[in-house]
């Protein structure tokens, strides 16, 4: 048989990594605030398709809420987003200076990204179910979970809600519509859905809303969400959170060549949304907009929230090795604590003494939080609740076999 | 009582439990217009609309991932994986999330759900439709695992894993679907028909969890089995003329360790049998348990009867399964000793 072979010789495209030197382009098909238009609920998924490429921005560079994405919210509520994003950032930087001060082992902060939780949390009921990822604390924080509980896991003592058996940001709080945080990647984006498609067989009114980073939309869990949400029309929202690192690894690995991760819904026939992350306004009304489609069996919606984690992924990490020193100043988003400043203060609602207030109170309810948490001590103090504990909740009952091995436990120490 | 079929007792367990509670709903592939490809579920989308059982695309780790989610809604799902070959893609979902689900958030969220599997070989199924994969669920806290060997069991214990409020695998032996079988493949099944195991309660009934049965009395050896090697074991004893005691397991766990050291320590000697590949399957927890409990009470070392350690064949899968004639000859070793 004849060759065709004319000695070349194939390769890849590995994707490459800033390195800190040249920052990716971060932003793609950048749209500008305003532009983007919204679309009836029940629009054609082949109408809104460019939606999944274009930027849905409510506010612009000058602070104006502009377009028909503006949201219907008082000033009020504005102020209550902007103190949750503010209360959000106060906690971690407790919380990362705890870690510095040995008091835990361990934290992810949410620097940067503080819109999308805090601003979704409000455009969703109580009773919807978040089937969060590890950097989703601006969700409790946003729903009035008390700081103090979540410092105390945080510092795995004796008040710790789940007892010292999860890692200190993976919190639990059914109450406040938090589904339990797992390790494992992608797992809770299929629970959600199945949460979901569970409320809608019980002929219940409550929504899911699943969270992913785009790193993780790699895993295969994330696939079989899509599948089942489509083909079921699941009452969900399904985000992403494009905050464009994977610990060290650039949101290129994840994507394909040329991309956006909102392409993955349309696949699907799931409307995708490309928004504007720290933009609390444009997260409020595409999360309101996402909700609505799903209350009104319109089923799944996708929705990329374009951010930056500014920190490192966690306390373990060390950014400086692979991204750009100057990557937060060249991301052209902005940081959303500043824009919604911004915004209040060109309608003549804020201003710099309000804002510094505000900044007070909100220091103080972290400071006081933290003070009362710190007083019960932490793993690093020895401080810990009774290894007992670690027999509860394996089963619903403590089984013979777990029986004997907690006397053993006992007799031993 | 009716005589069943395993796969007719299965499915009138779905029916009780599903007539009893309607928050149990139960999916997988082809489980719903079709009744699954062993026809465990059929009927059931009929009986009870589509919104109670229905078909699921074929995703393993989404059933399961689902099925997560839907019980942490409050809802009890009962689903089905084709082949328990295939659930390995839901691996993840069986062990790191439905069994921790209540330990880590500190009862916050439970879990209660069902996944049944038809697992073992002996009908030709090549190394992907053959396999016994217990011991990586038995390994996993958080997990009960329920190995089934005839209707009556199949029927009450479906029921109490379905009202269980922990996650359960329960595995059903697909060689025994339709009768208890003796390990003799050019022989024919005796259908549960003409066995007095067949015999099946109507309506509800429960077996608890973590209690072992004694299927066959004696003094001679006690062999532990669970699944289709119960059926072969008892060929076996029957064929050398030995007086087994044997044990059908039918939770791995819990597991009833008072009825194991009850019996060996009456008969002094321990054989046990299982379909799995031998290194690190379930019969090596079964002899450190009896080695831990009954050592100086052993008249003869514990002997394990296995699957080899090499995938399930197809062509030589009756050169590969441990039939009545291995069975038979350890049985009389340990009892010659």
């Amino acid at each position: 048989m004849q060759s065709d072979d004319d000695g070349t010789k194939l390769s890849l495209r590995i994707p490459a990594p800033a390195r800190g030197e040249h920052p990716p382009d971060r932003v793609r098909y950048i749209s500008r605030a305003g532009e983007m238009h919204k679309p009836a609920l029940d629009e054609k998924v082949e109408r809104i398709a460019l939606m999944r490429k274009q930027l849905v921005r409510v506010i612009d560079d000058d602070g104006q809420a502009v377009g028909d994405w503006v949201p219907d919210l008082t000033v009020d509520e504005k102020v209550r987003g902007l103190r949750d994003m503010m209360l959000t950032r106060a906690f971690d930087a407790r919380l990362l200076r705890a870690h510095r001060q040995g008091k835990t082992s361990f934290y992810m902060q949410s620097l940067g990204e503080e819109a999308i939780a805090c601003a979704q949390q409000r455009a969703l009921r109580p009773g919807d179910m978040h089937f969060p990822t590890y950097r989703q604390q601006g969700l409790l924080i946003s729903s009035g979970y008390p700081l103090v509980d979540m410092m105390n896991q945080v510092l795995s003592n004796e008040f710790d809600p789940l007892h010292g058996r999860q890692l200190p940001v993976m919190y639990s709080a059914k109450s406040h519509g938090f589904f339990s945080i797992s390790g494992n990647l992608a797992t809770q984006y299929i629970q959600a859905v199945g949460w979901a498609m569970a409320s809608a067989l019980s002929g219940g009114t409550e929504l899911a809303s699943a969270w992913i980073g785009e790193g993780a939309t790699a895993e295969s869990d994330f696939h079989a969400a899509l599948v089942f949400a489509s083909t079921y029309q699941a009452p969900v929202i399904l985000n992403i959170v494009n905050n464009h690192w994977a610990i060290s690894t650039p949101e290129d690995f994840a994507r394909g060549a040329s991309a956006t991760f909102a392409d993955r819904g349309y696949g699907f026939s799931i409307p995708a949304l490309r928004v504007d992350g720290n933009d609390y306004l444009a997260v409020y009304a595409a999360s309101q907009w996402a909700a609505e489609r799903a209350r009104t069996n319109l089923g799944p919606t996708l929705i990329e929230w374009i951010t930056l984690r500014v920190g490192a992924h966690s306390t373990s990490d060390d950014p400086s090795v692979y991204r750009p020193p100057d990557e937060t100043e060249r991301f052209p988003l902005g940081d959303p604590v500043e824009r919604l400043r911004r915004h209040l203060e060109s309608i003549g609602e804020w201003n710099d003494e309000r804002h510094e207030s505000l900044q007070a109170e909100v220091d103080t309810q972290i400071a006081d939080a933290f003070a009362e948490a710190d007083a019960h001590g932490s793993v690093k103090t020895g401080d810990v609740g009774s290894a007992r504990t670690l027999f509860d909740d394996v089963y619903a009952e403590v089984p013979r076999h777990l029986r004997e091995q907690r006397e053993r436990m006992e007799e031993s120490t | 009582m009716t005589a069943m079929t395993m796969i007719e007792a299965i499915r009138d367990a779905h029916v009780v439990a599903m007539e009893r509670d309607d928050k149990v709903v139960v999916f997988g592939e082809d489980v719903g217009y079709f009744g699954g490809v062993f026809r465990c579920t059929q009927g059931l989308q009929e009986r009870f609309g589509d919104h109670r059982c229905f078909d699921s695309p074929i995703s393993e780790a989404g059933i399961v991932g689902a099925a997560v989610g839907m019980a942490a809604y409050g809802l009890r799902p009962c689903v089905e994986i084709q082949f328990a070959d295939y659930m390995y893609p839901a691996y993840d979902q069986i062990v790191s999330e439905a069994a921790r689900l209540r330990h880590r958030s500190a009862g916050d969220f439970t879990a209660p759900l069902v996944v049944r599997m038809p697992t073992g070989g002996g009908i030709y199924g090549g190394q992907t439709h053959s396999q016994s994969p217990e011991a990586l669920f038995t390994h996993v806290a958080g997990l009960k695992t329920i190995v089934v060997s005839n209707p009556y069991d199949a029927k009450g214990l479906l029921i109490a894993a379905i009202e269980d409020d922990d996650p359960v695998v329960f595995l059903e032996p697909k060689r025994v679907y339709n009768g208890p079988f003796d390990g003799h493949h050019d022989r024919p099944i005796v259908p549960w028909s003409k066995h007095p195991l067949g015999e099946v309660p109507d309506g509800h009934y429960t077996i608890d969890i973590g209690s072992a049965r004694i299927h066959r009395a004696g003094d001679e050896v006690t062999v532990l089995a669970y699944g289709t090697l119960v059926h072969v074991a008892q060929a076996a004893a029957d064929e050398q003329g030995i007086d087994a005691e044997i044990i059908d397991l039918r939770t791995l766990v819990p597991l009833d360790v008072d009825s194991i050291v009850a019996s060996v320590r009456k008969t002094g000697r321990c054989l046990v049998v299982h379909e799995a590949t031998l290194t690190s399957g379930f019969g090596a927890e079964l002899c450190a348990t009896v080695q831990e409990r009954c050592l100086f009470e052993l008249e003869a070392p514990i002997v394990r009867v296995c699957g080899w350690d090499t995938p399930y064949p197809h062509a030589h899968e009756w050169s590969y399964f441990p039939g009545p004639a291995r069975v038979g000859r350890a049985m009389r070793d340990v009892v010659s000793q």
